[in-house]
Protein backbone atom coordinates (compact mmCIF):
# COMPACT_ATOMS: atom_id res chain seq x y z
CA UNK A 1 0.00 0.00 0.00
CA UNK A 2 1.06 3.57 -0.57
CA UNK A 3 0.95 4.45 3.08
CA UNK A 4 3.61 1.82 3.82
CA UNK A 5 6.01 3.06 1.14
CA UNK A 6 6.48 6.73 1.87
CA UNK A 7 10.08 7.15 2.95
CA UNK A 8 10.76 10.25 0.89
CA UNK A 9 8.98 13.52 1.42
CA UNK A 10 8.51 16.25 -1.12
CA UNK A 11 10.52 18.87 0.67
CA UNK A 12 13.64 16.70 0.77
CA UNK A 13 13.70 15.29 -2.74
CA UNK A 14 13.80 18.24 -5.07
CA UNK A 15 10.53 18.74 -6.90
CA UNK A 16 9.14 15.40 -5.79
CA UNK A 17 7.52 14.97 -9.17
CA UNK A 18 8.02 11.23 -9.17
CA UNK A 19 6.20 11.04 -5.86
CA UNK A 20 3.25 12.90 -7.40
CA UNK A 21 3.33 10.57 -10.41
CA UNK A 22 3.45 7.63 -8.03
CA UNK A 23 0.31 8.96 -6.30
CA UNK A 24 -1.54 9.89 -9.50
CA UNK A 25 -4.00 6.99 -9.30
CA UNK A 26 -4.87 7.97 -5.75
CA UNK A 27 -5.24 11.62 -6.79
CA UNK A 28 -7.58 10.47 -9.52
CA UNK A 29 -9.69 8.54 -7.05
CA UNK A 30 -9.75 11.56 -4.70
CA UNK A 31 -10.86 13.91 -7.48
CA UNK A 32 -13.56 11.41 -8.41
CA UNK A 33 -14.80 11.35 -4.82
CA UNK A 34 -14.91 15.14 -4.70
CA UNK A 35 -16.92 15.21 -7.91
CA UNK A 36 -19.37 12.63 -6.57
CA UNK A 37 -19.84 14.59 -3.34
CA UNK A 38 -20.48 17.85 -5.20
CA UNK A 39 -22.55 16.35 -7.98
CA UNK A 40 -24.94 14.76 -5.51
CA UNK A 41 -24.98 17.31 -2.66
CA UNK A 42 -25.27 20.50 -4.77
CA UNK A 43 -28.19 19.39 -6.98
CA UNK A 44 -29.97 18.00 -3.90
CA UNK A 45 -29.42 21.29 -2.11
CA UNK A 46 -30.84 23.18 -5.09
CA UNK A 47 -33.80 20.81 -5.35
CA UNK A 48 -34.70 21.06 -1.66
CA UNK A 49 -33.27 24.48 -0.82
CA UNK A 50 -35.22 26.30 -3.54
CA UNK A 51 -38.69 25.48 -2.17
CA UNK A 52 -37.47 26.27 1.35
CA UNK A 53 -36.08 29.61 0.17
CA UNK A 54 -39.26 30.42 -1.73
CA UNK A 55 -41.27 29.58 1.38
CA UNK A 56 -39.06 31.81 3.54
CA UNK A 57 -39.62 34.65 1.07
CA UNK A 58 -43.30 34.03 0.66
CA UNK A 59 -44.17 33.55 4.34
CA UNK A 60 -42.18 36.54 5.55
CA UNK A 61 -44.19 39.44 6.99
CA UNK A 62 -43.89 41.31 3.66
CA UNK A 63 -44.17 38.20 1.44
CA UNK A 64 -46.85 36.87 -0.90
CA UNK A 65 -48.67 35.07 1.89
CA UNK A 66 -47.37 36.22 5.28
CA UNK A 67 -47.32 33.58 8.01
CA UNK A 68 -45.38 35.46 10.70
CA UNK A 69 -45.40 32.76 13.38
CA UNK A 70 -44.50 29.81 11.16
CA UNK A 71 -41.91 32.00 9.49
CA UNK A 72 -40.24 32.79 12.80
CA UNK A 73 -39.95 29.11 13.65
CA UNK A 74 -38.56 27.99 10.28
CA UNK A 75 -36.33 31.05 10.14
CA UNK A 76 -34.63 30.17 13.42
CA UNK A 77 -34.42 26.49 12.45
CA UNK A 78 -32.52 27.51 9.33
CA UNK A 79 -30.24 29.70 11.44
CA UNK A 80 -29.64 26.83 13.84
CA UNK A 81 -28.48 24.44 11.14
CA UNK A 82 -26.38 27.19 9.61
CA UNK A 83 -24.72 27.83 13.01
CA UNK A 84 -23.11 24.38 13.26
CA UNK A 85 -19.44 24.25 12.31
CA UNK A 86 -19.43 21.68 9.52
CA UNK A 87 -17.11 19.31 11.38
CA UNK A 88 -19.51 19.17 14.33
CA UNK A 89 -22.56 18.76 12.10
CA UNK A 90 -20.79 15.87 10.40
CA UNK A 91 -20.49 14.04 13.74
CA UNK A 92 -23.77 15.21 15.26
CA UNK A 93 -25.94 13.80 12.52
CA UNK A 94 -24.24 10.40 12.30
CA UNK A 95 -27.47 8.63 13.35
CA UNK A 96 -29.38 10.40 10.58
CA UNK A 97 -26.65 9.55 8.11
CA UNK A 98 -26.82 5.88 9.07
CA UNK A 99 -30.59 5.94 8.68
CA UNK A 100 -30.46 7.50 5.22
CA UNK A 101 -27.51 5.79 3.52
CA UNK A 102 -27.03 2.76 5.81
CA UNK A 103 -23.42 3.57 6.65
CA UNK A 104 -21.50 6.21 8.57
CA UNK A 105 -18.25 6.00 6.65
CA UNK A 106 -17.22 6.60 3.07
CA UNK A 107 -18.20 9.10 0.39
CA UNK A 108 -21.91 8.34 0.60
CA UNK A 109 -21.86 9.10 4.31
CA UNK A 110 -20.36 12.56 3.70
CA UNK A 111 -22.98 13.47 1.17
CA UNK A 112 -25.68 13.49 3.86
CA UNK A 113 -24.14 16.17 6.11
CA UNK A 114 -22.96 18.13 3.07
CA UNK A 115 -26.52 18.20 1.76
CA UNK A 116 -28.06 19.00 5.13
CA UNK A 117 -25.63 21.88 5.46
CA UNK A 118 -26.20 23.06 1.90
CA UNK A 119 -30.02 23.13 1.95
CA UNK A 120 -30.48 26.04 4.39
CA UNK A 121 -27.40 27.68 2.91
CA UNK A 122 -28.96 27.73 -0.54
CA UNK A 123 -32.42 28.55 0.85
CA UNK A 124 -30.99 31.79 2.25
CA UNK A 125 -29.54 32.62 -1.15
CA UNK A 126 -32.92 32.02 -2.79
CA UNK A 127 -34.73 34.13 -0.20
CA UNK A 128 -32.21 36.95 -0.61
CA UNK A 129 -32.32 36.86 -4.41
CA UNK A 130 -36.12 36.95 -4.51
CA UNK A 131 -36.32 39.77 -1.96
CA UNK A 132 -33.94 41.87 -4.04
CA UNK A 133 -36.17 41.69 -7.12
CA UNK A 134 -38.35 44.40 -5.65
CA UNK A 135 -42.11 44.63 -5.62
CA UNK A 136 -42.70 45.95 -9.16
CA UNK A 137 -42.89 42.70 -11.12
CA UNK A 138 -44.83 40.99 -8.34
CA UNK A 139 -47.36 43.81 -8.37
CA UNK A 140 -47.67 43.57 -12.16
CA UNK A 141 -48.21 39.81 -11.95
CA UNK A 142 -50.86 40.21 -9.24
CA UNK A 143 -52.61 42.80 -11.38
CA UNK A 144 -52.62 40.27 -14.23
CA UNK A 145 -54.47 37.85 -11.99
CA UNK A 146 -51.58 35.43 -11.43
CA UNK A 147 -51.80 32.81 -8.70
CA UNK A 148 -49.07 32.74 -6.06
CA UNK A 149 -47.62 29.62 -7.71
CA UNK A 150 -47.50 31.41 -11.08
CA UNK A 151 -45.86 34.43 -9.50
CA UNK A 152 -43.13 32.20 -8.07
CA UNK A 153 -42.61 30.01 -11.16
CA UNK A 154 -43.17 32.42 -14.04
CA UNK A 155 -41.99 35.68 -12.53
CA UNK A 156 -39.75 35.44 -9.47
CA UNK A 157 -37.63 32.40 -10.34
CA UNK A 158 -37.26 33.57 -13.95
CA UNK A 159 -36.17 37.05 -12.93
CA UNK A 160 -33.83 35.70 -10.23
CA UNK A 161 -32.20 33.12 -12.50
CA UNK A 162 -28.89 34.95 -13.11
CA UNK A 163 -28.56 35.73 -9.40
CA UNK A 164 -29.38 32.11 -8.54
CA UNK A 165 -26.65 30.84 -10.89
CA UNK A 166 -24.26 33.18 -9.06
CA UNK A 167 -25.42 31.77 -5.73
CA UNK A 168 -24.97 28.17 -6.92
CA UNK A 169 -21.44 29.08 -7.96
CA UNK A 170 -20.60 30.55 -4.55
CA UNK A 171 -22.16 27.54 -2.82
CA UNK A 172 -20.21 25.05 -4.96
CA UNK A 173 -16.92 26.79 -4.21
CA UNK A 174 -17.69 26.77 -0.47
CA UNK A 175 -18.53 23.10 -0.57
CA UNK A 176 -15.34 22.15 -2.37
CA UNK A 177 -13.70 23.40 0.82
CA UNK A 178 -16.23 21.75 3.16
CA UNK A 179 -15.80 18.44 1.37
CA UNK A 180 -12.17 18.44 2.56
CA UNK A 181 -13.45 17.51 6.02
CA UNK A 182 -14.91 14.34 4.58
CA UNK A 183 -11.73 12.50 5.57
CA UNK A 184 -12.95 12.44 9.14
CA UNK A 185 -15.47 9.78 8.22
CA UNK A 186 -13.40 8.20 5.47
CA UNK A 187 -15.14 10.04 2.70
CA UNK A 188 -12.04 10.85 0.73
CA UNK A 189 -11.89 13.58 -1.86
CA UNK A 190 -9.09 15.87 -2.99
CA UNK A 191 -9.24 18.07 0.13
CA UNK A 192 -8.92 15.05 2.38
CA UNK A 193 -6.04 13.89 0.20
CA UNK A 194 -4.26 17.21 0.79
CA UNK A 195 -4.79 16.97 4.55
CA UNK A 196 -3.57 13.37 4.76
CA UNK A 197 -0.39 13.90 2.77
CA UNK A 198 0.37 17.48 3.66
CA UNK A 199 -0.81 17.80 7.25
CA UNK A 200 -0.34 14.30 8.65
CA UNK A 201 2.70 13.16 6.62
CA UNK A 202 4.49 16.39 5.81
CA UNK A 203 4.61 15.59 2.11
CA UNK A 204 4.44 19.24 1.18
CA UNK A 205 4.84 18.77 -2.56
CA UNK A 206 1.99 16.28 -2.71
CA UNK A 207 -0.17 18.64 -0.68
CA UNK A 208 0.70 21.51 -2.99
CA UNK A 209 -0.24 19.41 -6.00
CA UNK A 210 -3.60 18.67 -4.42
CA UNK A 211 -4.12 22.33 -3.60
CA UNK A 212 -3.27 23.33 -7.16
CA UNK A 213 -5.94 20.91 -8.32
CA UNK A 214 -8.45 22.45 -5.92
CA UNK A 215 -7.55 25.94 -7.15
CA UNK A 216 -8.10 24.77 -10.72
CA UNK A 217 -11.43 23.25 -9.74
CA UNK A 218 -12.57 26.45 -8.03
CA UNK A 219 -11.46 28.53 -11.01
CA UNK A 220 -13.37 26.36 -13.45
CA UNK A 221 -16.52 26.48 -11.31
CA UNK A 222 -16.30 30.25 -10.75
CA UNK A 223 -15.51 31.19 -14.34
CA UNK A 224 -18.16 28.82 -15.69
CA UNK A 225 -20.75 30.15 -13.23
CA UNK A 226 -19.97 33.78 -13.98
CA UNK A 227 -20.20 33.16 -17.74
CA UNK A 228 -23.49 31.34 -17.46
CA UNK A 229 -24.98 34.05 -15.24
CA UNK A 230 -23.88 36.71 -17.71
CA UNK A 231 -25.44 34.89 -20.67
CA UNK A 232 -28.72 34.47 -18.81
CA UNK A 233 -28.84 38.04 -17.50
CA UNK A 234 -30.84 40.20 -19.91
CA UNK A 235 -31.03 43.31 -17.75
CA UNK B 1 -68.81 51.46 -15.16
CA UNK B 2 -66.60 51.60 -12.10
CA UNK B 3 -68.20 52.72 -8.85
CA UNK B 4 -66.09 53.54 -5.84
CA UNK B 5 -68.39 53.80 -2.82
CA UNK B 6 -67.04 55.41 0.35
CA UNK B 7 -63.64 53.84 -0.16
CA UNK B 8 -61.08 54.30 2.61
CA UNK B 9 -57.64 52.73 2.93
CA UNK B 10 -55.66 52.89 6.14
CA UNK B 11 -52.14 51.54 6.53
CA UNK B 12 -51.01 50.35 9.92
CA UNK B 13 -47.49 51.44 10.69
CA UNK B 14 -45.08 51.60 13.60
CA UNK B 15 -45.75 55.31 13.99
CA UNK B 16 -49.49 54.86 14.05
CA UNK B 17 -52.07 54.52 11.31
CA UNK B 18 -51.97 56.43 8.04
CA UNK B 19 -55.10 57.00 6.02
CA UNK B 20 -54.03 57.10 2.38
CA UNK B 21 -57.56 57.18 0.93
CA UNK B 22 -60.28 58.85 2.93
CA UNK B 23 -63.92 58.17 2.08
CA UNK B 24 -63.73 58.54 -1.68
CA UNK B 25 -66.82 58.00 -3.84
CA UNK B 26 -66.40 58.17 -7.59
CA UNK B 27 -68.40 56.96 -10.59
CA UNK B 28 -66.41 56.35 -13.74
CA UNK B 29 -68.68 55.89 -16.80
CA UNK B 30 -67.94 52.95 -19.11
CA UNK B 31 -65.67 53.91 -21.99
CA UNK B 32 -64.56 57.22 -20.46
CA UNK B 33 -61.11 58.34 -19.45
CA UNK B 34 -60.95 59.44 -15.84
CA UNK B 35 -57.95 61.47 -14.71
CA UNK B 36 -56.86 61.50 -11.10
CA UNK B 37 -54.43 64.28 -10.30
CA UNK B 38 -52.67 65.35 -7.14
CA UNK B 39 -49.28 65.79 -5.55
CA UNK B 40 -47.08 63.00 -4.23
CA UNK B 41 -48.66 61.34 -1.23
CA UNK B 42 -52.18 62.56 -2.04
CA UNK B 43 -53.36 58.94 -2.19
CA UNK B 44 -54.03 58.75 -5.92
CA UNK B 45 -51.91 55.66 -6.56
CA UNK B 46 -53.50 53.90 -3.59
CA UNK B 47 -56.96 54.80 -4.91
CA UNK B 48 -55.99 53.34 -8.30
CA UNK B 49 -54.83 50.12 -6.59
CA UNK B 50 -58.13 50.02 -4.76
CA UNK B 51 -59.88 49.51 -8.09
CA UNK B 52 -58.20 46.14 -8.82
CA UNK B 53 -57.73 45.47 -5.13
CA UNK B 54 -53.93 45.31 -5.32
CA UNK B 55 -54.57 47.39 -2.23
CA UNK B 56 -57.69 46.14 -0.51
CA UNK B 57 -59.74 49.07 0.86
CA UNK B 58 -60.21 49.09 4.62
CA UNK B 59 -63.77 50.27 4.11
CA UNK B 60 -66.16 50.81 1.22
CA UNK B 61 -66.99 49.00 -1.99
CA UNK B 62 -65.51 48.78 -5.47
CA UNK B 63 -68.16 47.79 -7.99
CA UNK B 64 -67.24 46.94 -11.59
CA UNK B 65 -70.24 46.51 -13.90
CA UNK B 66 -72.44 45.48 -11.03
CA UNK B 67 -69.92 43.08 -9.44
CA UNK B 68 -68.71 44.07 -5.97
CA UNK B 69 -65.02 43.20 -6.19
CA UNK B 70 -64.51 43.66 -2.45
CA UNK B 71 -66.93 40.79 -1.80
CA UNK B 72 -65.16 38.23 -4.02
CA UNK B 73 -62.95 35.38 -2.85
CA UNK B 74 -59.34 35.18 -4.10
CA UNK B 75 -60.16 32.91 -7.03
CA UNK B 76 -63.03 35.05 -8.37
CA UNK B 77 -61.00 38.20 -7.82
CA UNK B 78 -58.14 36.78 -9.89
CA UNK B 79 -60.59 36.09 -12.72
CA UNK B 80 -61.95 39.64 -12.52
CA UNK B 81 -58.38 40.94 -12.71
CA UNK B 82 -58.04 39.45 -16.19
CA UNK B 83 -60.66 42.09 -17.09
CA UNK B 84 -58.57 44.90 -15.61
CA UNK B 85 -55.30 45.76 -17.31
CA UNK B 86 -52.73 47.90 -15.54
CA UNK B 87 -49.61 49.82 -16.51
CA UNK B 88 -47.04 51.34 -14.18
CA UNK B 89 -44.68 54.29 -13.95
CA UNK B 90 -41.63 52.02 -14.07
CA UNK B 91 -43.21 49.59 -16.57
CA UNK B 92 -42.62 46.52 -14.37
CA UNK B 93 -41.68 44.34 -17.31
CA UNK B 94 -39.77 41.11 -16.71
CA UNK B 95 -36.16 41.80 -17.66
CA UNK B 96 -35.36 38.21 -18.50
CA UNK B 97 -38.24 37.77 -20.94
CA UNK B 98 -38.57 39.20 -24.44
CA UNK B 99 -41.26 41.73 -25.34
CA UNK B 100 -43.38 38.93 -26.81
CA UNK B 101 -42.89 36.68 -23.77
CA UNK B 102 -43.84 39.55 -21.48
CA UNK B 103 -47.11 40.02 -23.34
CA UNK B 104 -47.73 36.27 -23.49
CA UNK B 105 -47.36 35.99 -19.74
CA UNK B 106 -50.52 37.98 -19.24
CA UNK B 107 -52.42 35.45 -21.40
CA UNK B 108 -50.82 32.53 -19.59
CA UNK B 109 -52.11 33.88 -16.29
CA UNK B 110 -55.53 34.19 -17.93
CA UNK B 111 -55.40 30.49 -18.83
CA UNK B 112 -55.11 30.86 -22.61
CA UNK B 113 -53.63 27.98 -24.66
CA UNK B 114 -50.02 28.32 -25.78
CA UNK B 115 -50.62 28.49 -29.53
CA UNK B 116 -53.27 31.17 -29.15
CA UNK B 117 -51.07 33.08 -26.70
CA UNK B 118 -48.35 33.51 -29.32
CA UNK B 119 -50.81 34.73 -31.95
CA UNK B 120 -52.63 37.19 -29.69
CA UNK B 121 -49.40 38.54 -28.19
CA UNK B 122 -48.08 39.26 -31.69
CA UNK B 123 -51.33 41.00 -32.47
CA UNK B 124 -51.12 43.17 -29.33
CA UNK B 125 -47.54 44.18 -30.14
CA UNK B 126 -48.78 45.08 -33.61
CA UNK B 127 -51.34 47.46 -32.07
CA UNK B 128 -48.60 49.38 -30.26
CA UNK B 129 -46.39 49.27 -33.40
CA UNK B 130 -43.74 47.08 -31.83
CA UNK B 131 -44.15 43.90 -33.89
CA UNK B 132 -40.55 44.10 -35.05
CA UNK B 133 -39.31 44.31 -31.44
CA UNK B 134 -40.98 41.10 -30.31
CA UNK B 135 -37.68 39.29 -29.66
CA UNK B 136 -36.04 42.25 -27.90
CA UNK B 137 -35.48 42.23 -24.16
CA UNK B 138 -36.68 45.27 -22.16
CA UNK B 139 -33.08 46.45 -21.68
CA UNK B 140 -32.86 46.84 -25.47
CA UNK B 141 -35.94 49.10 -25.62
CA UNK B 142 -36.39 52.81 -24.92
CA UNK B 143 -38.63 54.01 -22.09
CA UNK B 144 -41.48 54.75 -24.47
CA UNK B 145 -41.15 51.34 -26.11
CA UNK B 146 -41.14 49.63 -22.73
CA UNK B 147 -44.35 51.40 -21.79
CA UNK B 148 -45.89 50.35 -25.10
CA UNK B 149 -44.97 46.72 -24.40
CA UNK B 150 -46.62 47.19 -21.00
CA UNK B 151 -49.71 48.59 -22.74
CA UNK B 152 -49.77 45.57 -25.07
CA UNK B 153 -49.44 43.29 -22.04
CA UNK B 154 -52.34 45.07 -20.35
CA UNK B 155 -54.74 45.01 -23.28
CA UNK B 156 -53.94 41.56 -24.71
CA UNK B 157 -56.52 39.92 -22.44
CA UNK B 158 -59.23 42.24 -23.87
CA UNK B 159 -59.91 43.96 -20.55
CA UNK B 160 -62.87 46.19 -19.76
CA UNK B 161 -60.70 48.55 -17.74
CA UNK B 162 -57.20 49.97 -18.13
CA UNK B 163 -55.53 51.40 -15.02
CA UNK B 164 -52.56 53.70 -15.65
CA UNK B 165 -50.30 54.62 -12.73
CA UNK B 166 -48.19 57.64 -13.70
CA UNK B 167 -47.79 56.17 -17.21
CA UNK B 168 -45.61 58.98 -18.53
CA UNK B 169 -43.65 60.04 -15.47
CA UNK B 170 -40.56 58.04 -16.41
CA UNK B 171 -40.41 59.01 -20.08
CA UNK B 172 -39.33 62.23 -21.80
CA UNK B 173 -41.89 64.86 -22.92
CA UNK B 174 -41.97 63.83 -26.57
CA UNK B 175 -42.47 60.19 -25.64
CA UNK B 176 -45.21 61.27 -23.24
CA UNK B 177 -47.35 62.40 -26.18
CA UNK B 178 -46.81 59.13 -28.01
CA UNK B 179 -47.68 56.98 -24.97
CA UNK B 180 -50.82 59.06 -24.31
CA UNK B 181 -51.78 58.78 -27.98
CA UNK B 182 -51.73 54.98 -27.73
CA UNK B 183 -53.78 55.04 -24.53
CA UNK B 184 -56.31 57.42 -26.12
CA UNK B 185 -56.50 55.39 -29.35
CA UNK B 186 -57.06 52.18 -27.46
CA UNK B 187 -59.74 53.82 -25.36
CA UNK B 188 -61.46 55.09 -28.50
CA UNK B 189 -61.28 52.00 -30.65
CA UNK B 190 -61.72 49.32 -27.99
CA UNK B 191 -63.99 51.26 -25.64
CA UNK B 192 -61.88 50.40 -22.59
CA UNK B 193 -62.75 52.39 -19.47
CA UNK B 194 -59.48 54.08 -18.57
CA UNK B 195 -58.22 55.59 -15.32
CA UNK B 196 -55.04 57.68 -15.45
CA UNK B 197 -53.26 58.74 -12.28
CA UNK B 198 -50.73 61.52 -12.77
CA UNK B 199 -49.22 64.58 -11.17
CA UNK B 200 -48.94 66.31 -14.54
CA UNK B 201 -51.80 68.63 -15.50
CA UNK B 202 -50.75 68.40 -19.16
CA UNK B 203 -51.42 64.69 -19.12
CA UNK B 204 -55.01 64.94 -17.87
CA UNK B 205 -55.69 67.90 -20.13
CA UNK B 206 -54.52 65.91 -23.13
CA UNK B 207 -56.29 62.67 -22.43
CA UNK B 208 -58.99 62.75 -19.75
CA UNK B 209 -62.72 63.37 -20.01
CA UNK B 210 -63.20 63.95 -16.30
CA UNK B 211 -60.68 64.80 -13.63
CA UNK B 212 -60.69 64.26 -9.89
CA UNK B 213 -58.25 66.28 -7.80
CA UNK B 214 -56.95 64.52 -4.70
CA UNK B 215 -55.40 65.91 -1.56
CA UNK B 216 -54.72 64.15 1.74
CA UNK B 217 -56.55 61.04 0.60
CA UNK B 218 -59.76 62.80 -0.39
CA UNK B 219 -61.20 63.94 -3.71
CA UNK B 220 -61.41 67.70 -3.16
CA UNK B 221 -62.41 68.87 -6.63
CA UNK B 222 -63.79 67.48 -9.89
CA UNK B 223 -64.07 68.98 -13.32
CA UNK B 224 -64.76 68.22 -16.97
CA UNK B 225 -61.73 68.71 -19.17
CA UNK B 226 -64.12 70.31 -21.70
CA UNK B 227 -64.90 73.07 -19.17
CA UNK B 228 -61.21 73.51 -18.50
CA UNK B 229 -60.51 73.86 -22.21
CA UNK B 230 -63.40 76.31 -22.62
CA UNK B 231 -62.04 78.37 -19.75
CA UNK B 232 -65.32 78.07 -17.83
CA UNK B 233 -63.86 76.10 -14.94
CA UNK B 234 -62.97 77.98 -11.76
CA UNK B 235 -61.06 75.89 -9.24
CA UNK B 236 -62.72 76.07 -5.84
CA UNK B 237 -59.76 74.90 -3.81
CA UNK B 238 -56.24 76.11 -3.33
CA UNK B 239 -54.82 72.80 -4.52
CA UNK B 240 -56.99 73.07 -7.64
CA UNK B 241 -55.72 76.57 -8.36
CA UNK B 242 -52.16 75.48 -7.75
CA UNK B 243 -52.52 72.49 -10.07
CA UNK B 244 -54.11 74.57 -12.82
CA UNK B 245 -51.42 77.20 -12.57
CA UNK B 246 -48.70 75.92 -14.84
CA UNK B 247 -46.22 78.65 -13.98
CA UNK B 248 -43.42 77.74 -11.64
CA UNK B 249 -42.86 80.44 -9.02
CA UNK B 250 -39.56 80.57 -7.20
CA UNK B 251 -38.61 82.48 -4.09
CA UNK B 252 -35.55 84.36 -5.38
CA UNK B 253 -33.86 84.58 -1.99
CA UNK B 254 -34.89 81.45 -0.14
CA UNK B 255 -31.87 81.57 2.17
CA UNK B 256 -32.42 85.15 3.36
CA UNK B 257 -32.28 85.49 7.10
CA UNK B 258 -30.62 82.09 7.65
CA UNK B 259 -27.79 81.87 10.12
CA UNK B 260 -24.66 79.75 10.27
CA UNK B 261 -25.49 77.06 12.84
CA UNK B 262 -21.97 77.07 14.35
CA UNK B 263 -21.25 80.77 14.80
CA UNK B 264 -24.78 82.15 14.70
CA UNK B 265 -23.60 84.77 12.22
CA UNK B 266 -25.87 85.63 9.29
CA UNK B 267 -25.04 83.78 6.05
CA UNK B 268 -23.13 85.86 3.54
CA UNK B 269 -23.02 85.58 -0.24
CA UNK B 270 -19.94 85.48 -2.44
CA UNK B 271 -19.82 89.26 -2.40
CA UNK B 272 -19.48 89.21 1.40
CA UNK B 273 -22.87 90.83 1.95
CA UNK B 274 -25.57 89.31 4.11
CA UNK B 275 -28.25 87.41 2.23
CA UNK B 276 -31.32 89.59 2.13
CA UNK B 277 -34.74 89.59 0.56
CA UNK B 278 -34.70 91.15 -2.85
Amino acid sequence: MLSASAPTTGSESGLGLDRIIELLPEIGVAMGQTFVMLLVAIPLAILLGTPLGVWLYSASPVGLKPRPRAHRIVDSLVNTIRSFPFLILLIAIIPITRFIVGTTIGTAAVIVPLTINAIPYFARFVEQNLTQLGSGVVEAARAMGATRGQIVRDVLLVEARPALIGSITIMTVSFISYSAMAGLVGGGGIGDFAIRYGYYRYETVVMLAAIVLMIALVQVVQIGGTRLARVLDKR
Amino acid sequence: MISLRNVSTTFRGKDGDFTAVNDVSLEIPAGSIQGIIGFSGAGKSTLLRNINLLERPTRGQVVLDGVDLTALDDERLRRERHQIGMIFQHFNLLNNRTALQNVELSLKFAGIEKAERRRRAQEALEIVDLAEKSTSYPAQLSGGQKQRVAIARALVTHPKVLLCDEPTSAVDPRTTASVLQYIADINQSLGITTVVVTHELNVVKAIADNVAVMENGAVVERFDVADLAAGTFEPGTEIGRYLLDEEIHLDRTPLAGRRDPASGAPLRGRDGKELAHA
